[in-house]
């Protein structure tokens, strides 16, 4: 089934007199447990599109259908109900809270759910060890390595069990390494079965997907399904 | 319900952690709120406590006494015309106790200002209150040693005198007054009684602890000519509701002793009480004005910084917002959740204020006794959450209707 079905979608910015044509014309369908990577170079709509995706932001024209719900049509709290159950989201600058520990940063949605104090610890603490935090749950951001901190966003994207898990860039603050790192964990959600989107411009992060979009200038350039298994070597062989 | 207990409690503790985040600035942003608490409560506190003293003092006084006078104690628009009228004497009071049949007891006073002296001590500016026997009957005074003068010590205007109980202090520190001799201007008196603690301060030189009592025939043969000075008459009714009636008859008789025609207007002045609580009112009433003022403008003010302060916040957690609301904050939440700051603020600052008001109505307890009331605590509390509010609705609204996409991307 498709969870995310969008037809001829188009955002635009207006700048004083000027339009931007974000996104112009974009249809895509994307299933479940998929693994996408968007890429595309700067300004081509990479992040409009993900904010689309997520529910953050909604099309000047055009349809998006999440789960078979036309987003559209949703008042306020719908869509924050959406973002906050069916949507896990990672950021290039991670975004947490400065002030607060691992644990309380990754309670955040569960707070917005709902969740009693109890299950929400207990529920944070599971995701913080899932992703290999165990021994950090009470450090406070500035307390860890940048890769430490793209885990506690990752274990908060992933503490409501959401249908799909959007990531913008999410290794564009770290270095290679500590990148591959944070890429082997998405390759283990998806292969726990979720559903993942990742923005990259960095085609050795894009590898790791199975299927890649390149946008241009608000455009689907090309949309393909790579061979995952392939290692990158075997794909340059192979032309791709 | 529970949804909005839940998210009460939530917004709290995320309240609480942005509070916690910057101690000093919320501190200096109280300051107002903390002002106005205190004000608030150090007024109501201190009406009260003049409240207190006033009643206690009208009671010392007796509530059933009307006073016939020269001038008339309120509204003194006349006063020029007032002080062209005949003196009110001793034969105008005798006449009138013969006539008047009403009252309980009158007696007639003449009062002067005196230093008294015992020994080293001596007390400057006492009032001397020059009466008949007849005196003690028409007040509620009770005796802590000793009696008052009699009808033959009056008459024959013995040097003989009662004193007030601050009075009794200040000369005998150590008590035991009665049968001493002391000196009242030069002249030696014998302490023959000493009353209880009867009024309060606010009486000022009518608060009988302050006075000393004499006969009045004594005043005019040491301290006063006969033909100066215009006594006041006291008199006192059976009981409260025979009041108006003793006032009429009042009325009546002076108008005969002092052969008014029906034309002509009273010369003389019957005062009561009621004009002095009315006064008393209008006394109480600026109080209330001025503090109410200072309180409001300190709220307000304190209320400006506070919504200051949160716009200030909102913009600073831009980003925060952003990003509370991608992963699902509704905008009643975030509404909620800065509201909630703002009013926590309010509270602690009033809290504060409270605090500080217990504190100075301690040391106002010194000289004014009262103590901070209930209702002024509650009202505290309520004026701080109402104010803090207020003063989180326009910025918490701000943070509220914020586009995520817009937050997120603020640097
Ligand atoms: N809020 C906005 N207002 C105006 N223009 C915007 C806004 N957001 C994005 N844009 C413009 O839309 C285009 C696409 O932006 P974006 O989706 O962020 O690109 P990418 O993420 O691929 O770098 C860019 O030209 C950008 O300048
Ligand atoms: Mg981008």
């Amino acid at each position: 089934m498709n969870i995310i079905k969008i037809e001829h979608i188009a955002k635009i910015y207006h700048l004083g007199t000027q339009e931007v044509h974000a996104l112009a014309d974009v249809s895509l369908n994307i299933d479940k447990n998929e693994y996408v990577a968007i890429m595309g170079p700067s300004g081509s709509g990479k992040s409009t599109l993900m904010n689309m995706l997520g529910c953050l932001d909604t099309p000047t024209s055009g349809i998006y259908e999440f789960t078979g719900k036309n987003v559209s049509e949703m008042s306020d709290n719908e869509l924050a109900k959406i973002r906050n159950q069916e949507i896990g989201f990672v950021f290039q600058t991670f975004n947490l809270l400065a002030r607060s520990d691992a644990l309380h940063n990754v309670e955040l949605p569960l707070i917005y759910a709902g969740i009693s104090a109890q299950e929400r610890k207990e529920r944070a603490e599971k995701a913080l060890v899932d992703v290999g935090l165990a021994d950090r749950i009470h450090h406070k951001p500035n307390e860890l390595s940048g890769g430490q901190r793209q885990r506690v966003a990752i274990a908060r994207a992933l503490v409501s069990n959401p249908s799909i898990v959007l990531a913008d860039e999410p290794t564009g603050n770290l270095d290679s390494k500590t990148g591959e790192e944070i890429m082997t964990l998405f390759n283990e959600l998806h292969e726990k079965g979720n559903t993942i989107i990742l923005v990259t411009h960095e085609g050795y992060i894009a590898e790791h997907a199975v299927r890649i979009i390149r946008l241009r200038d608000g455009l689907i350039d090309s949309d393909e399904i790579v061979e995952k298994r392939f290692s990158s070597n075997t794909k340059k062989v192979l032309g791709n | 319900m529970r949804d909005f207990l839940f998210e009460m409690k939530e917004g709290l503790f995320i309240a609480l952690r942005a509070l916690k985040s910057n101690k000093i600035r919320s501190l200096l942003t109280m300051l107002g709120i903390v002002i106005g608490i205190t004000s608030v409560v150090l007024m109501t506190t201190a009406i009260k406590g003049i409240d207190v003293a006033f009643q206690k003092g009208i009671s010392a006084l007796g509530s059933d006494v009307l006073y016939i006078d020269k001038f008339a104690w309120f509204g003194n628009r006349d006063f020029w015309k007032m002080r062209n009228r005949r003196n009110l004497t001793m034969d105008d009071y005798d006449r009138f106790k013969d006539l008047a049949k009403l009252p309980k007891a009158s007696a007639p006073v003449l009062r002067a200002r005196k230093t008294i002296k015992y020994g080293d001590n001596n007390v400057e500016g006492v009032i001397l209150v020059g009466s008949t026997s007849d005196y003690v009957a028409t007040t509620n005074f009770t005796f802590n040693t000793g009696r008052f003068f009699s009808q033959t010590e009056s008459k024959s205007a013995r040097d003989v005198v009662v004193l007030g109980s601050a009075v009794a202090k200040n000369l005998f520190p150590r008590g035991n007054a009665l049968d001493k001799k002391i000196k009242i201007g030069n002249k030696n008196f014998k302490v023959i009684g000493i009353l209880d603690e009867q009024g309060s301060f606010i009486l000022g030189s009518f608060n009988p602890d302050n006075q000393a009592f004499i006969p009045i025939g004594t005043i005019f043969k040491y301290f006063l000519n006969r033909s100066r000075g215009s006594i006041t008459i006291n008199v006192r009714a059976q009981n409260p509701a025979m009041l108006a009636d003793t006032k009429e008859e009042a009325i009546g008789v002076m108008r005969k002793i002092r052969g008014l025609k029906y034309s002509q207007e009273d010369d003389f002045a019957v005062n009561q009480q009621e004009g002095l609580m009315k006064n008393y009112n209008n006394v109480v009433g600026v109080i209330q004005i001025a503090g109410l003022f200072i309180t409001g403008l300190a709220l307000f003010v304190g209320a400006i910084g506070i919504m200051n302060i949160m716009f200030v916040s909102v913009k600073e957690r831009t980003k925060e917002i952003g990003l509370r609301k991608a992963i699902g904050a509704k905008k009643r939440t975030i509404l909620g959740q800065f509201i909630l700051e703002s009013t926590a603020i309010c509270l602690f600052g009033g809290l504060i204020g409270l605090l500080l008001a217990i504190m100075l109505s301690m040391v106002i307890n010194q000289f004014l006794p009262t103590s901070v009331q209930y209702s002024a605590v509650v009202i505290a509390i309520v004026i701080s959450l109402i104010t803090g509010v207020l003063a989180g609705f326009a910025p918490a609204y701000t943070a509220a209707k914020m586009d995520p996409v817009t937050a997120l991307r603020y640097e």
